[in-house]
């Protein structure tokens, strides 16, 4: 069959183009420029190529916040979604106590980032903090602005507290789309609550939880805000993950360069790990719906 | 291997119910005899499914005791009752091959390995699926996979009673008929007790021995597909059996004679005109017949003809007799008159109801 082309059609896609192109192109392009040249003020650049690149990959600071962002992502993780699991599990189904329960849920999620670093960094403080001060009462010795191993402690359970919210609403909403008929024949086959977990809630709410994770991982690995309030990165460097390192390092050493270099670096780590993630989920699927 | 004894029950899913009206399911008491082929028919939300869950054991019932021959389960758990239960929708587990489908309810009551591989294969023999038996459950057609939920609870010897919750809602016309007869050999084959809930009279006619016919939350009549043809003791019963259902006709009925819209029929027997409520007569389509306006009879109405359906084997006539709709059969060698005609009714098969009742006329 002929099929009539009509190239005006390319004008209605042009607004959306024209959109993605100032909103995310052109400033990453910036980020390009940026990363393979030098300045030294004055509007003066200098073509520098791959250097920052080699620099980055190969400095001790990137390493050691890379090795931190990964420890972090992979404990906020492994807390969050168990616990998010169980969580879900243990909501009632219907009632009033299902919207309460869900709406208690909700609440860290709708609280500004900000605000739920100045809540922990207040809550947590050992003289005026009712859990810091508690601790210290019960003679726990707990300083996390001193203490790094307090610090991380602090930084993972704030997330964990902030966000283990989302993964319990996945869940539950996938758990809620099991028809009543798939627990009655679990009974009817004498199935154990192991059983009716690993057989029937479980295979239902992989495709949620796998976006959970995917979510969960990116956002991770991305946090800034809440540490950047409540701890600065410290003591030390203790808790300064990769985006807290590239701001230290674009807006506190104005190291242009070297920080466009990190950012790239940084972006295609996330796009990675999402795209190796995202092909796994899918391959998985597809061979499931042979 | 037992009957299963339904004493008094009655349920509701409200906390205190108050009036009838708050049950979904109100007193029965019923025996449904060891290796039965029954059928629970009525509208959607009548209480079979209830009457069902209760049997199963998923509910327990806000009154009265149900028994397995002389044991009281009332408030066994399902786990432990010998019944199994096919849902409308099929249940499979999606992570698990068909064989481990099978073999489930099995492994969770803790039977050796080497009996659960040869239970599971003389029961896929039988299923006719045992070529499939290593294909993943969640790849399977809908019907294949209803035969898989069946197949569950065949592979349970210890297995009294199978319950059917509309399984074949789901499955293609053209496979609803295979799957019957497989169910009805199985049944002959093995003799448990089947209980076979369905909304569709035609399913419920050709499956069961014995049709249990409810409507908001009562039953109504048990009895053999044929009783409840010719003698419904309800009104719907005779309405919601036969295609299309039961005419009934409000009729003052004295003797043995009944006056509908000021003329009379003959009745075969002789009624007390001592009621006070509401009384109908009631004949099914197939037992009218139609004739010219001056067809002289003792038991026959004038009636227009409003309608004619050609069904091929025979045609609906839909007459209006005073007011009140009327279905007629009429076979397709009979004539059919058009405009005003004489609806004869066939004495022996015009039964008298009070009050929705059937009741039974003396001599």
């Amino acid at each position: 069959m002929q099929r009539k082309h009509n190239q005006k059609a390319w004008f209605l896609v042009l607004p959306v183009f024209l959109l993605v192109a100032f909103s995310a192109i052109i400033p990453l392009m910036t980020v390009v420029n940026y990363s393979v040249q030098d300045s030294f003020g004055n509007n003066e650049f200098y073509w520098v190529g791959a250097e920052w690149f080699v620099e980055i990959l190969n400095s001790e600071r990137f390493h050691s916040a890379l090795g931190r962002q990964l420890m972090f992502s992979g404990l906020v993780l492994a807390i969050e979604v168990p616990l998010g699991i169980f969580i879900a599990l243990s909501m009632p189904k219907k009632g009033w106590g299902a919207s309460i329960c869900l709406v208690l849920m909700a609440l860290p999620l709708l609280i500004p980032w900000n605000v739920v670093g100045t809540i922990w960094q207040i809550f947590a403080r050992e003289d005026i903090g009712l859990l810091g001060h508690t601790l210290a009462a019960l003679g726990v010795d707990y300083n996390y602005t001193q203490d790094a191993v307090a610090a991380w402690i602090t930084v993972v359970v704030m997330d964990v507290w902030h966000w283990t919210s989302l993964v319990v609403l996945l869940c539950y909403a996938g758990l809620s789309s099991i028809p009543d008929a798939f627990y009655q024949a679990a009974k009817i086959d004498g199935a154990s609550r192991w059983a009716v977990f690993r057989y029937i809630q479980l295979p239902k709410m992989k495709r949620v939880l796998m976006i959970a994770v995917l979510l969960r991982f990116m956002d991770s690995f991305m946090i800034y805000t809440e540490p950047f309030v409540l701890t600065g990165g410290g003591p030390g460097n203790a808790t300064t993950f990769l985006s807290i390192d590239l701001v230290k390092m674009a807006i506190g050493q104005f190291d242009l360069g070297p920080a466009a270099a990190f950012s790239l670096v940084y972006f295609l780590i996330v796009l990675l790990v999402s795209w190796v993630f995202y092909t796994v989920v899918t391959v998985q699927d597809a061979e499931a719906s042979k | 291997m037992a009957e299963i004894h339904l004493k008094d029950i009655s349920h509701a899913y409200m906390p205190e119910p108050k009036g009838p009206e708050d049950y979904a399911l109100k007193a029965l008491d019923h025996v449904w005899q060891d290796g039965g082929a029954y059928a629970l028919l009525g509208p959607s939300g009548c209480g079979k499914t209830t009457l069902l869950n209760i049997i199963s054991g998923l509910l327990t019932p806000s009154e009265g005791a149900v028994k397995f021959g002389e044991q009281d389960v009332t408030t066994l758990d399902t786990a432990h009752r010998n019944i199994a239960q096919v849902f409308q929708f099929p249940v499979i587990y999606d992570t698990m091959t068909v064989r481990q489908n099978l073999a489930f309810p099995l492994r969770n009551r803790g039977v050796s390995a080497g009996d659960i591989d040869a239970r599971v294969l003389e029961v896929a023999d039988l299923l006719g699926i045992i070529d499939r038996l290593d294909e993943k459950a969640s790849g399977l057609t809908a019907d294949a996979k209803q035969i898989i939920s069946l197949g569950r609870g065949l592979v349970r010897r210890d297995v009294n009673a199978i319950l059917f919750d509309e399984p074949l809602t789901v499955i293609d016309p053209h496979l609803k008929w295979q799957l019957r007869s497989k169910l009805k050999a199985l049944h002959q084959q093995f003799g448990f007790t089947m209980i076979y809930v369905t909304h569709d009279q035609t399913e419920a006619l050709t499956f069961a021995d014995k049709v249990v016919v409810m409507n908001d939350g009562e039953v109504l009549q048990i009895g053999t597909p044929e009783e409840l043809f010719e003698k419904p003791i309800h009104t719907f019963v005779g309405y919601f059996i036969g295609s299309p259902g039961m005419n009934f006709l409000d009729a003052k009925v004295d003797g043995n004679q009944a006056m509908i819209a000021g003329q009379s029929i003959a009745l075969t027997a002789n009624y007390a005109d001592t009621h006070n409520g509401k009384t109908e007569v009631g004949i099914r389509p197939e037992f009218l017949s139609l004739h010219s306006p001056d067809h002289k009879t003792n038991a026959g109405i004038r009636v227009t003809v409003q309608t004619v359906e050609d069904l091929g084997r025979h045609r609906v006539v839909k007459v209006d007799a005073a007011g009140t709709p009327v279905t007629v059969l009429v076979h397709e060698d009979e004539e059919v008159p058009s405009g005003d005609a004489t609806l004869v009714f066939d004495p022996a098969r015009t039964l008298v109801y009070r009050d929705s009742r059937l009741v039974e006329g003396v001599g």
